[in-house]
């Protein structure tokens, strides 16, 4: 009788548990700050300075080295290394020398017994300054010609004159603010001092290779010298990439001086006022378009606020315009792209990594086209998609080859009955005359992969212990998105064992090297790759193994959930892990992985950035106060590409999570600087991210599972950042319900975030409007 | 006996020089190495520092959420603090509340759910003993918004809430539906340590007084004019954690039971000031039902389990939202000294920004609101913010009118938060109404006066200009909003369309 199969339950797509998750809702979860804190430590406060530009005159530390509990005081002269934490290009000083250029740039570092006493010591540092003018907002700098970088420029066709000859023509300016990360947990770094010159780095960092190559290049030792770990973070969005080498530099500057233990904990207003953001944007567009809505030839000019330094804004810059074109063939296009350098603190990654600002421009252009023609936005959208067989070359000469878009736009319209829905606003807009409604259907198709070739790469580290236990560490790092439950169950899978055989372990430097960081929403396609190459190369040797030992074919070799089939024999898996040890095959390897197919040429602007892309569509219904400005979500409906889901609950969590940060970045979340550079909202309590209350009432989430036409890992696709641009329908959701003041005739162009505040302006431009035009 | 005495977990603590400005977090995670609770702002506005207080209320043991970040460890005495490490069983399973969200897939990161795990645990064990709950069916729609409201205290960066919502729709029912386990001993202990009597201790520099009767802290308060009076703490709490601030002296009102009392006469309802938002709105809400939404509105669960109606008004802020409310209808406050009382209105105890009508001396006691009984008396409250839940108004609006038989204006109380230096009543427009009959065209003329009524400030909560729109718009909205045949208006806290 042949038997029933029998499956692993916690393989590849099953809904595991978060690894962690019992250990969340028990507090036995240990962040940084949790770590028993190890003897002598001392705790330190970063000072900083409360001008956006000016140049030092004075900088009298002797009263602050004579406070009570101090045991350090560091400033730029104590740097043995390099003054610098850049990522990717020098100029992000680690304190301030002679020249200060945002208000919360660290100008020297007190390290005490407590906290209070480095705070308190910090305050009788005597600082002078010389202020020189500072620019703060992206059309100062844009008007000065200031910028971190060179513009850009990708152009197809003839734009130009397309434009002129085009039937219809409009042209106008989108403001996108920016967002804070608002994790959970704040930036944290813990040194503690070795042998040598040694230092162990606690950091709560998306990127550990590069906290300890900042580290060793700042204190000028070798690589080997520091070492990073980090379990976990306590919420990470891309915030904790580039950053945290700046804390985890400041506590290992703070050990190596005074070779006791460090910590770095910034309070939540430091975090906020030192730490870099998402890009504010302002993107200028001028679209010609025929009399059904098609895009004849459109140009955009998009310029944001980097900061005072380049750090990422290269790549992020150049993702905004890999991602203007969003799900759209531009046939006659050019795009432009200005790195603006400001004296506000250096803007860096989120999310998306400037692909979601792009795709609000050219979604705002669609709704644009649709008020002008007098269509329904959707109608336009959909003759524009990309085509699957022609239209089908992005502005960057990719072939656009796996577009699902318009299936994925067919089901949504269907399950979220869109069409009735719209009419049905419509006609409770006419009737309403004080609340009014709007909805919006926007799509997203987001380009996966590091647009920075060289960080595609992975490696892991599996070891199974004799008896039969198994080992798991790779580069990915764990910030609440689930990776490390992916990859075990990926490892899982190939072995055939349940999950709980696997011991998932914090990410080292000195375990897996040289690692990219995660983000890019990458780690799992990447790390999940590499750990399944380190798996199979250990199945392969005890197959090999297996095959000799019991005189059988290594076809005849196979791994079940019930143990490993040799020949006829069922043994387990333990036992041939065992008997593998006492016949000396080495049961520890890396795997390694490097991402296939792409390339791209920065100087002609062309080539195949990206290995696939991800796709999906949300449909947002909202309804406006227009007393007041304030609104609700009341529905939303998604459909989003998994490709083969690893973990279908997993991935319904970064898409429901994405959704509501991408709704709050263009709702509530709004980042205020004052005349003087000031960020002034840096706290909870005037920094709103979404609530409870602020989720949609009737969320229908779906996960298309068909899998990936790329050979990513078991066809699965990546779902880190994308799903947050599906947020951007609430936003035209918004701007829909604003427009049916004056019946659709025109559009209101709010900016963004969409606060109550600018809602209720558009409302009150429309209604004078609307009084204009009966008078 | 002047120590300290409290329950942590099932541990006795007693402490007997303690800062009176150690919070309760910091005590928590440095002196008691439980880091379980954490830190996420230190502000009272993310929730992942959030712990349940058991305390007696009638020889029940009545549970609330806190923010332990703001909270002063000195005010536990005679309460049991409850941390998320105490709520797996002896037997090593989870509390309802901590295994519904791992059902759920309800973490990511990780970091907010141990204040989730708490809010939901504070609500869990209330309902637990709270029969009356019990017989209700709850709808999935009322589940939604009461999980909404418990948990508006609680940011989550990750999820999305949609997970923590469905964890809390399952432990929900199953609170009602489990018997609370024996709670005699905690009830025992908690009566043998309650503080019956005055405390006083010191810490370096510092001292903490903890009258238990009004002529107590009377005496205190005239021997010790700058001291820092202390009761719900959720200001205080932020001058100590966000602006680094050292107070000598704080003498605490919350242990003296004359100050919870909530009285309500035929005409008018008294509030004491010790008395929580939380205690408070039940009966405010019975009395004034077009009030709740505005008292949900109002920061969050914790905060209102902590925070007093009265220290709101004593801390003076132009944009606290119980003022203009109270102002408007009319109410009085009474100010207590060893020399005796004052009985004011409300409006004249805001002198201008920052300056109080309130001598060292003096505390309030207590605030007195008339009823609006069964009079034609017109009264609607607004509160404006850039997000629904727990934010700060941007502008907050209370209006009171009074119409004779004509349906002309008898009485016009108006007064606005956020729209000056102070909550302010905006007279002219109110005396333009006076005598006009009540109208739409009426309202909308009197709206510009309001312009001359105030000149708001720009800030990063609202501009200038949007606080006046808004001033405006509101004035036409409660005039349509008391017509009877009015159109929707209105957006209500779960996101449906409502004709007010
Ligand atoms: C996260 C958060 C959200 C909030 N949201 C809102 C909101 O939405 N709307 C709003 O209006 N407020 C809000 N607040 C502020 C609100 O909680 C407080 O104003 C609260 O009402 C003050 O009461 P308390 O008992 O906590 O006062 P405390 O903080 O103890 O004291 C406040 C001040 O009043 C003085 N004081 C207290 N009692 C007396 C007395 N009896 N006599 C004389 N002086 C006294 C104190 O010395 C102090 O100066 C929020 C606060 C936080 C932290
Ligand atoms: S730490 Fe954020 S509320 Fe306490
Ligand atoms: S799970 Fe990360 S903040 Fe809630």
């Amino acid at each position: 009788m042949p038997e029933p199969v029998l499956e692993i339950k916690t393989g590849v797509s099953a809904s595991v548990k978060h690894d962690s998750a019992s250990k969340h809702v028990s507090g036995e979860a240990v962040y940084i700050d949790d770590l028993p804190e190890p003897r002598n430590l001392l705790h330190v406060y970063i000072a900083q300075s409360t001008q956006a530009h000016a140049k030092i005159l004075k900088l009298d530390l002797s009263a602050v080295k004579q406070a009570d509990g101090v045991g350090a005081v560091l400033c730029a002269a104590d740097i043995p290394g390099k003054n610098d934490y850049g990522a990717v290009v020098d100029g992000d000083p680690i304190f301030a020398n002679a020249l200060v250029e945002y208000i919360g740039q660290p100008l020297f570092a007190v390290a005490a017994e407590q906290i209070e006493q480095a705070r308190r010591a910090a305050q009788l540092a005597v600082v002078e300054y010389a202020p020189l003018p500072a620019l703060i907002h992206v059309k100062e700098a844009l008007a000065a010609r200031s910028f971190v970088l060179p513009s850009k420029k990708f152009q197809r066709g003839e734009p130009a004159i397309q434009l002129a000859q085009s039937a219809n023509r409009l042209h106008g300016e989108i403001e996108i603010g920016g967002q804070d990360h608002f994790y959970l947990e704040s930036n944290i770094a813990l040194a503690i001092p070795g042998e040598d010159n040694d230092l162990k780095i606690y950091s709560s960092t998306q990127h550990p290779t590069e906290v300890q190559h900042c580290c060793a290049r700042v204190l000028d030792v070798p690589d080997h010298a520091i070492n990073v770990e980090v379990r976990r973070m306590g919420g990470g969005f891309g915030g904790k990439e580039s950053q945290p080498a700046l804390f985890a530099s400041i506590a290992a500057l703070v050990s190596h001086h005074t070779k006791r233990p460090s910590k770095v904990r910034l309070d939540r207003d430091d975090d906020m006022i030192m730490t870099g953001k998402r890009h504010d944007y302002l993107i200028h567009y001028d679209v010609g378009f025929t009399d059904e809505g098609r895009i004849r030839a459109i140009h955009f000019e998009a310029a944001s606020r980097c900061g005072m330094s380049a750090d990422l804004s290269g790549s992020i810059n150049d993702r905004t315009m890999f991602h203007l074109d969003n799900a759209y063939f531009l046939e006659h296009v050019s795009i432009e792209s200005h790195r603006c350098k400001t004296h506000t603190v250096s803007n860096t990654a989120f999310r998306g990594f400037g692909g979601p600002q792009g795709m609000v421009a050219i979604e705002r252009v669609i709704d644009e086209i649709a008020y002008h023609l007098g269509k329904d936005p959707l109608a336009i959208r959909k003759i524009n998609y990309y085509g699957v067989t022609d239209r089908n070359i992005t502005p960057y000469d990719m072939k656009v080859t796996d577009n699902i878009l318009p299936e994925i736009t067919a089901e949504l319209e269907k399950t979220s009955n869109y069409a009735a829905r719209r009419t049905e606003i419509k006609r409770f807009n006419q009737h309403s005359l004080y609340l009014k409604k709007g909805i919006a259907l926007t799509p997203v198709k987001f380009g996966i992969s590091f647009t920075a070739t060289h960080l595609n790469q992975a490696g892991a580290l599996i070891h199974i212990y004799t008896d039969g236990s198994i080992h798991l560490n790779h580069g990915g790092t764990e910030m609440g998105q689930g990776l490390f439950t992916k990859v075990a169950q990926i490892v899982a899978q190939e072995f055939q064992v349940e999950i709980d055989r696997i011991k998932i372990t914090a990410t080292t430097t000195d375990k897996v090297p040289n690692t990219a960081p995660t983000a890019a929403s990458s780690g799992c396609d990447l790390n999940g790759k590499a750990a399944q190459n380190a798996a199979i190369i250990l199945k392969n040797r005890l197959i090999e193994f297996a095959a000799k030992q019991y005189g059988v074919e290594e076809g005849g070799v196979i791994f079940t959930a019930r143990g490993v089939h040799v020949g006829g024999q069922l043994i387990a898996f333990d036992e041939l892990v065992k008997q593998a040890y006492f016949a000396r095959v080495s049961l520890s390897t890396t795997g390694f992985y490097s991402t296939p197919k792409i390339h791209f040429d920065p100087n002609s602007g062309k080539g195949h950035p990206f290995f696939y892309f991800a796709y999906g569509a949300a449909v947002s219904e909202v309804t406006v106060d227009t007393f007041t400005g304030e609104y609700k979500v009341d529905r939303v409906d998604i459909v989003h590409d998994c490709g083969t889901s690893i973990n279908p609950a997993i991935d319904t969590g970064q898409i429901e999570g994405g959704f509501i940060q991408g709704m709050g970045w263009l709702t509530t979340e709004e980042l205020v600087y004052d005349a003087k550079g000031a960020l002034r909202t840096h706290a909870p309590s005037t920094y709103k991210i979404p609530t409870c209350g602020d989720r949609p009432r009737k969320m229908n989430i779906h996960l298309r599972c068909v899998p990936n036409r790329e050979n990513s890992v078991y066809r699965s696709k990546a779902v880190g950042e994308p799903p947050l641009m599906l947020g951007i329908s609430v936003f035209n959701a918004l701007n829909d319900a604003v427009a049916s003041i004056i019946n659709y005739q025109a559009h209101p162009r709010i900016d963004a975030p969409a606060t109550p505040e600018r809602v209720l302006l558009a409302c009150e431009r429309m209604r004078q409007r609307g009084d204009n035009h009966d008078a | 006996m002047n120590a300290i005495r409290f329950l942590l977990g099932q541990k006795l603590i007693e402490l007997e020089s303690v800062s009176p400005t150690l919070t309760v977090l910091n005590y928590l995670r440095y002196e008691q190495k439980k880091i379980g609770t954490k830190e996420g702002c230190a502000e009272g506005d993310c929730g992942a520092c959030t712990v349940g207080i058991a305390e007696l209320k009638d020889g029940q043991l009545h549970y609330r959420a806190v923010n332990a970040c703001i909270m002063f460890l000195v005010t536990l005495d005679g309460k049991q603090l409850l941390t998320v490490e105490d709520l797996k069983t002896a037997d090593g399973n989870f509390h309802p509340v901590q295994q519904s969200m791992v059902d759920c897939h309800a973490s990511q990161c990780g970091f907010c759910t141990p204040g989730f795990v708490m809010s939901g645990f504070a609500e869990f064990q209330n309902r637990q003993c709270s029969p009356k709950n019990r017989l209700k069916t709850m709808s999935d729609e009322y589940q939604t918004t009461q999980l909404t409201q418990i948990f508006a205290g609680n940011l989550c960066r990750c999820t999305g809430y949609g997970p923590i919502i469905e964890a809390g729709k399952s432990w929900l029912e199953q609170a009602e539906n489990t018997p609370p386990q024996d709670r005699a001993c905690i009830v025992a202990v908690l009566k043998a340590i309650e503080p019956l009597e005055s405390k006083q201790q010191r810490s370096d520099e510092q001292t903490y007084i903890q009258p238990s009767s009004v002529s107590e802290l009377t005496e205190v308060l005239a021997q010790n004019p700058n001291a820092t009076l202390l009761a719900g703490g959720t200001d205080v709490g932020l001058w100590v954690t966000k602006q680094h601030k050292i107070l000598n002296q704080v003498i605490y009102l919350g242990q003296i039971e004359a100050l919870k009392q909530i009285e309500c006469s035929s005409n008018r309802l008294e509030i004491g000031a010790a008395v929580t938002y939380s205690e408070a709105m039940p009966i405010l809400i019975q009395h004034f039902p077009m009030m709740e939404e505005y008292l949900y509105r109002h920061s969050s669960t914790q905060i209102r389990n902590s925070g007093t109606i009265v220290g709101n008004i004593a801390n003076g802020s132009p944009i606290g939202d119980m003022p203009p409310a109270l102002i408007a209808l009319n109410a009085q406050i009474t100010l207590t000294s060893q020399t005796g009382q004052r009985i004011i209105l409300l409006e004249n105890y805001f002198i201008s920004y920052g300056q109080q009508d309130r001598r060292p001396d003096e505390f309030i006691e207590k605030v007195s609101i008339p009823l609006l009984g069964k009079s034609s008396a017109l009264f609607k409250v607004y509160k404006i913010s850039k997000r629904f839940e727990q934010d700060i108004s941007s502008v907050s609006a209370a209006f009171y009118i009074e119409l004779d038989d004509t349906q002309h204006i008898q009485t016009a109380r108006l007064c606005y938060g956020g729209m000056a230096g102070t909550p302010l009543r905006a007279t002219l427009t109110e005396q333009t109404l006076i005598g006009q009959l009540w109208t739409e065209p009426t309202l909308t003329d009197a709206a510009l006066l309001l312009a001359e009524d105030f000149s708001p400030l720009s800030d990063f909560r609202a501009s200038k200009e949007y606080r006046l729109t808004i001033a405006m718009n509101l004035l036409k909205k409660f005039f349509i909003q008391s017509q009877d045949q009015s159109p929707p208006t209105q957006l209500s806290i779960t996101g449906d369309v409502t004709c007010a």
